[in-house]
């Protein structure tokens, strides 16, 4: 049952936990206001107002009160909005894709961001140890179809952005992270995942997010030297 | 209703929150010391993916991540709650766990390293503090759970416990009192509510421990 009053999600184009917010609340057909914060020079008072803490997007909105930390956005969301639950029924299967959500979020991603951030034997050995890790989230499809099994569950909305933050990482710095002959469960499931209309038709421009995260990669190595 | 077998280590604070879950909860439960670094095959199976505990077997099913555990204890044992039930007041708790799970390993990494490192781990340290002093919720309140103990506690019950004893081993002050009134405040209210005074690791052999550990990992490594 849809649940009346507004909302609104303070958020960032470019941002994948952002992304994986509106995923839900779309996949739920919840209605909301966007507000797009002018990142990273120009947050508004709004979001400081609303994340004093962390100062970071996405901040959802709801009734007036603020909720920051996207996976605690997305539990709210589907505690919230009863409609296409997220997290399947039997707490087993809760737990599980909590872990794997946390996997994906505590070891795939600061693994993907070494790789992004190093060069040379540094980057070679940070790439070894990012295929690893993503080898491991393959593990936690059991070569299934998704995380949810025949359809889209809460780990797949959580994980959903490693896929293409991968190929991000790959396009930028030539190196190769997901690949169909060594992770063909995790290959497969990523394309899979963006392709379904509901998340494709969020995805900004693929040419954008190129040219976003080599801005800041420039923008990190100026700042190393 | 099937079996409750938890998997955890006596030094461990991760540990320690599903016993404190458990016990709050009144589950009962058969507890296994893991001999660490000794893994048994068991934890092995349970945990392939950290390999690490505590891991909760209920039945035959393994869970494994502290918080994720003390999720799964609250959906299915529901009396006791350790959550609130108004969805939004449950957000701002599960907030802050994610902020302590983030930000607590500093205070681990003050207790084992030295120098710049260390330095930066200090600043980390007291700055979590700062915002949990500031910004934590049920200001005024015995517990960050209002009159009872919720996941929030739990959580920080896990670094709050073991500071005292890292301060002692490093030679650095984390929590200083003076500045951090309130939570010194909430700490005394946490040690000494029942359940938790029961189930603390004994304070003489973790500093002995944690001493003899640091000593090894300090001489061993090579510092920049």
């Amino acid at each position: 049952m849809a649940d009346g009053g507004e909302v609104k999600l303070l958020g960032f184009w470019g941002s994948p936990y952002a992304l994986r917010v509106i995923w839900a609340l779309k996949l739920k057909q919840v209605p909301y206001d966007y507000l797009e914060e002018d990142l990273p020079n120009n947050k508004s008072s709004l979001l400081l107002q609303y994340n004093p803490v962390h100062k970071k997007v996405p901040v959802l909105v709801h009734h007036g009160k603020p909720i920051a930390e996207s996976l605690v956005i997305l539990e709210y969301i589907d505690e919230t909005w009863k409609q296409s639950p997220l997290l399947p029924q039997d707490p087993s299967e809760r737990a599980r894709a909590r872990f794997w959500a946390k996997f994906a979020d505590e070891k795939c991603m600061p693994a993907m961001k070494a790789v992004f951030c190093s060069e040379g034997e540094e980057q070679q050995k940070a790439v070894l140890e990012a295929r690893e890790t993503l080898k491991t989230l393959e593990s936690g499809l059991e070569g299934k179809l998704f995380f949810g099994g025949e359809t889209i569950n809460f780990a797949d909305v959580a994980t959903g952005y490693i896929g293409f933050w991968a190929r991000i990482v790959e396009e930028i710095t030539g190196t190769s992270l997901i690949d169909a002959e060594s992770m063909p469960s995790l290959d497969a499931w990523s394309k899979r995942f963006l392709e379904l209309p509901i998340i494709k038709e969020c995805m900004p421009p693929w040419d954008k997010l190129i040219e976003l995260n080599s801005g800041f990669l420039k923008m990190y190595l100026a700042s190393l030297k | 209703m099937d079996g409750v077998k938890l998997h955890g280590f006596w030094l461990s604070p991760f540990s320690h929150r599903v016993v404190w879950a458990l016990k709050l909860k009144g589950i009962p439960f058969d507890y296994i010391e893991e001999d660490l670094p000794n893994k048994s095959a068991l934890l092995l199976q349970y945990n392939p993916v950290h390999k690490k505990i505590p891991v909760l077997v209920h039945g035959s099913r393994p869970v494994c991540e502290s918080m994720v555990i003390i999720e799964y204890l609250e959906e299915t044992w529901p009396q006791c709650p350790l959550l609130p039930t108004d969805p939004h007041e449950r957000a701002v708790v599960r907030f802050w766990v994610k902020f302590i799970e983030e930000k607590s390993p500093n205070v681990w990494i003050v207790y084992r390293s030295v120098g710049e490192e260390q330095e930066k781990a200090m600043r980390e340290s007291v700055e979590m503090l700062s915002n949990l002093e500031e910004h934590g919720p049920n200001k005024g309140k015995k517990f960050f759970g209002g009159d009872g103990i919720n996941i929030m506690d739990i959580a920080f019950g896990g670094v709050a416990c073991w500071i005292g004893a890292i301060e002692e081993v490093s030679g650095r002050q984390i929590f200083d009192a003076a500045k951090f009134p309130r939570l010194n405040a909430w700490k005394a209210n946490f040690k000494s509510s029942p359940v938790i005074a029961e189930n603390l690791p004994d304070r003489e052999k973790l500093r002995e421990h944690l001493a003899r550990l640091r000593e090894k990992r300090l001489s061993s490594s090579t510092h920049k």
